[in-house]
């Protein structure tokens, strides 16, 4: 479903990223391990859109479409979701709300309607209408167990590290995207978290079919989310590729070396 | 989703594709009635217009003579030397009064001319009132069309009146109270209001009694060039607690109007009051508004207010501590798009001791428009342990685009406790990729970044206006990409 080809990208003219090549398959998990610094999260922003990154060479496909042109939010309606490492804390936006807005956004894409057109449309007021979402959140809060109090708050703000993964993974399935950039996952939740988090993604990857890139240092998650594939990731560039055997090999003998 | 907040409002956390407000777009602002009346009013200000109105309005000798004054002291005092510029401003062009019918204010919807009706129905007003407020006012042009009160209300003794009426039914109370807050020599402006006032509120709530849902009056400006001047005379007994809120449009033409209303507040002895408006007049319209309170001792007094639409600002909400222990907060949004100059603020005079003030202002200039914190803190020596606190919080949506901060705090007792906070800013890059990357397009996402940072101020009005502010704040963030 995705395939990247000798992709080159570049921060504010650093080149970060060397020429990547990946292609993941539908409802595979592909996992990217690597040291700090290594431009592991670049990946992940580049194939989402920032715009602070320039593509400089390469071909970012999905589904065989050019996207390396496309906006972020273009990239999120054919479903790409980046998990952030460090997700934004958003002031003054109710949490609850947000999440009705980004739900209301999916939808209204999705059938190709203005609000002012699906306000008359009977079946999609319903489905964007406040209320019916009031139902659909409140089943999904406790998947990755959190308090609903959480909603009344504003966005991620004064929330956890561990907190705002689960923020990031409650946004993820109201989503339902067909490839999940999760950066970092594990960065912030506790051990009892992380199972439950990951819990979650395993059964929404099987009802949904999604595929997944993961990005981590710790090969410790690897035990709840099992990979297809791993890459290791050094200075820009892909310099392995293996299966899980490779995490574990890097376990023991750490990142260095690889190179 | 509604809680009640500490202070007399309730706080709105809306869900926002819900309400009365809630589809007001362009057209509700810009759509406008046929105002071949204008035509038998002349344009321009004379002695002999003052003289008319007045008789018209079959009032008291010393009103007369009051505006008289006002005019003698308005063509006397030479145009404002700072702050936006006011040239294009002709006086000579502006329709200082005009009455589209013959009507006489009425306490029932089904007898305001239909045309009237229909635009505030667009603006929502009479569902509103239906919904949420205590009473309900509704002034076009130069007159008040509309203007009642619950009979719950009526009953415990508040008076809810136009200004006209006010003045006929209550000569004694208005002439107490009427322009000794915002005195004629005040500034020209002022003067210039004394002198052609028409339409207005005037409301009077008795001593202690709680009026635990908003009052409302709205302010339509209809014809092209027109200059609408109401004076709001609030007072609120000791004791007593209300809400009152204020709101303004008019369609845009392209020729200057005017609008330099007079709103004069009296918080007297432990009362509490708070004073809400969302201001959105036309691209053509200067709005030269004077706002005052005077809050006595124990006294507390709320100015929260947002403005938006008018060509060139100047309004100042002023509270004057005159009573020990009284206290003000004064929560301002402004936003300036092309074309605008937005120069609002705050003035507090600090003249008795433990009385204590917050200001807190929220700009956005978007497009080459100019916004304007300008404020006045005044802390008198003998004043004891007073508290001033200050923060104006700034965005730039684009690079053309200014923000100006012009706090002037003076404190003659050293016993006070002061802390002024400012900030001037843009949207966060990491921010707006994160709101786009869940799928909100840039415009969505400027959106929910920026009603973020209003929140502070818009949680604040009754949730209802607070939807009506967030989409007027959407509106004027349309076509921001760039």
């Amino acid at each position: 479903m995705l395939s990247i080809t000798n992709i080159h990208a570049s921060f504010e003219n650093t080149e970060i990223l060397k020429g990547i090549s990946l292609t993941i398959g539908n409802n595979e998990t592909h996992v990217i391990m690597g040291p700090n610094g290594s431009g592991k999260s670049t990946l992940a922003k580049v194939i989402a859109g920032h715009p602070s990154y320039r593509v400089t060479d390469g071909i970012i496909s999905l589904d065989e479409k050019d996207i390396a042109e496309f906006e972020p939010e273009e990239r999120a309606h054919l479903g790409i979701f980046l998990s952030f490492q460090q997700p934004r804390e958003i002031t003054g936006v109710n949490f609850r709300q947000y999440l009705h807005t980004i739900h209301r956004a999916k939808v209204l894409n999705q059938a190709g309607k203005t609000l002012q057109e699906a306000r008359k449309d009977r079946s999609l007021r319903k489905e964007i209408s406040p209320i019916h979402f009031r139902k659909i959140v409140d089943e999904l809060t406790p998947h990755v167990n959190m308090p609903s109090e959480f909603l009344e708050r504003n966005v991620n703000e004064g929330f956890s590290g561990g907190e705002k993964k689960k923020s990031e993974i409650l946004q993820m399935e109201i989503l339902q995207p067909r490839l999940a950039l999760l950066d970092e996952l594990d960065s912030g939740l506790d051990i009892d978290a992380l199972r439950t988090v990951c819990k979650r993604i395993v059964e929404l990857k099987e009802q949904t079919g999604m595929s997944i890139l993961l990005i981590t240092h710790y090969p410790k998650i690897l035990e709840y989310l099992a990979p297809d594939k791993v890459h290791l990731f050094v200075d820009g560039q892909i310099v392995e590729s293996g299966d899980k055997t490779l995490a574990e090999r890097i376990e023991a003998e750490g990142y260095l070396t690889k190179k | 989703m509604q809680k009640s907040s500490s202070s007399l409002g309730t706080t709105a956390q809306s869900e926002q594709n819900e309400g009365i407000f809630s589809g007001l777009d362009r057209a509700t602002f810009d759509t406008f009635n046929s105002s071949d009346y204008v035509e038998k009013f002349s344009r321009g200000l004379s002695e002999a217009l003052i003289r008319q109105i007045s008789a018209e309005k079959k009032e008291p000798e010393w009103m007369l003579e009051h505006r008289l004054k006002g005019l003698k002291i308005f063509l006397e005092t030479p145009m404002p030397k700072w702050g936006p510029s006011l040239s294009n401003l002709d006086f000579s062009k502006i329709c200082f009064y005009a009455r589209a019918g013959e009507q006489a204010s009425t306490k029932s919807w089904d007898d305001v001319p239909e045309d009237i009706k229909n635009t505030f129905e667009r603006l929502g007003i009479p569902e509103a009132e239906k919904q949420m407020l205590a009473g309900a006012g509704a002034q076009y042009e130069s007159d008040t069309v509309y203007h009642s009160l619950k009979e719950k209300w009526e009953s415990l003794g508040v008076i809810f009146l136009d200004m006209d009426t006010a003045l006929q039914e209550h000569p004694e109370l208005v002439k107490k109270y009427f322009m000794q807050c915002v005195p004629l020599r005040d500034h020209k402006f002022a003067a210039l209001h004394g002198a052609i006032w028409s339409g207005g509120t005037f409301l009077w709530i008795p001593k202690g009694v709680e009026v635990d849902e908003p009052l409302q009056a709205y302010f339509r400006m209809n014809a092209p060039g027109m200059g609408q001047f109401e004076h709001t005379l609030l007072i609120i007994e000791d004791g007593a607690i209300g809400h009152y809120i204020e709101g303004c449009s008019a369609p845009k033409y392209g020729t200057s109007a005017l609008h330099a209303g007079c709103v004069e507040v009296f918080v007297c002895e432990g009362a509490k009051f708070r004073y809400s408006s969302v201001e959105n007049w036309s691209r053509d319209t200067y709005n030269l508004n004077t706002k005052r309170a005077i809050v006595s001792k124990n006294a507390r007094m709320e100015w929260v207010g947002g403005n938006m639409g008018s060509g060139v600002t100047m309004l100042y909400p002023c509270s004057v501590l005159k009573g020990e222990g009284a206290s003000a907060d004064h929560l301002g949004i402004a936003f300036a798009n092309k074309g605008q100059n937005q120069d609002t603020g705050a003035k507090v005079f600090h003249v008795a001791s433990n009385t204590s003030s917050k200001i807190v202002s929220k700009s956005l200039s978007k497009a080459g428009g100019i916004s304007t914190y300008r404020g006045m803190v005044r802390v008198a020596k003998g004043a004891k342990n007073c508290r001033v606190n200050t923060e104006c919080d700034a965005i730039l949506l684009d690079e053309e685009s200014i923000n100006n901060t012009i706090p002037d705090i003076d404190i003659a007792d050293d016993s006070a406790f002061v802390s002024h906070e400012a900030s001037v800013g843009r949207l966060s890059p990491d921010d707006m990729f994160y709101l786009r990357s869940r799928g909100l397009s840039e415009e969505q996402a400027r959106s929910t970044l920026v009603n973020g940072f209003l929140d502070p101020i818009t949680r604040e009005l009754p949730l209802e206006y607070a939807v009506e502010m967030n989409r007027l704040i959407e509106l004027e963030m349309e076509g921001s990409i760039g």
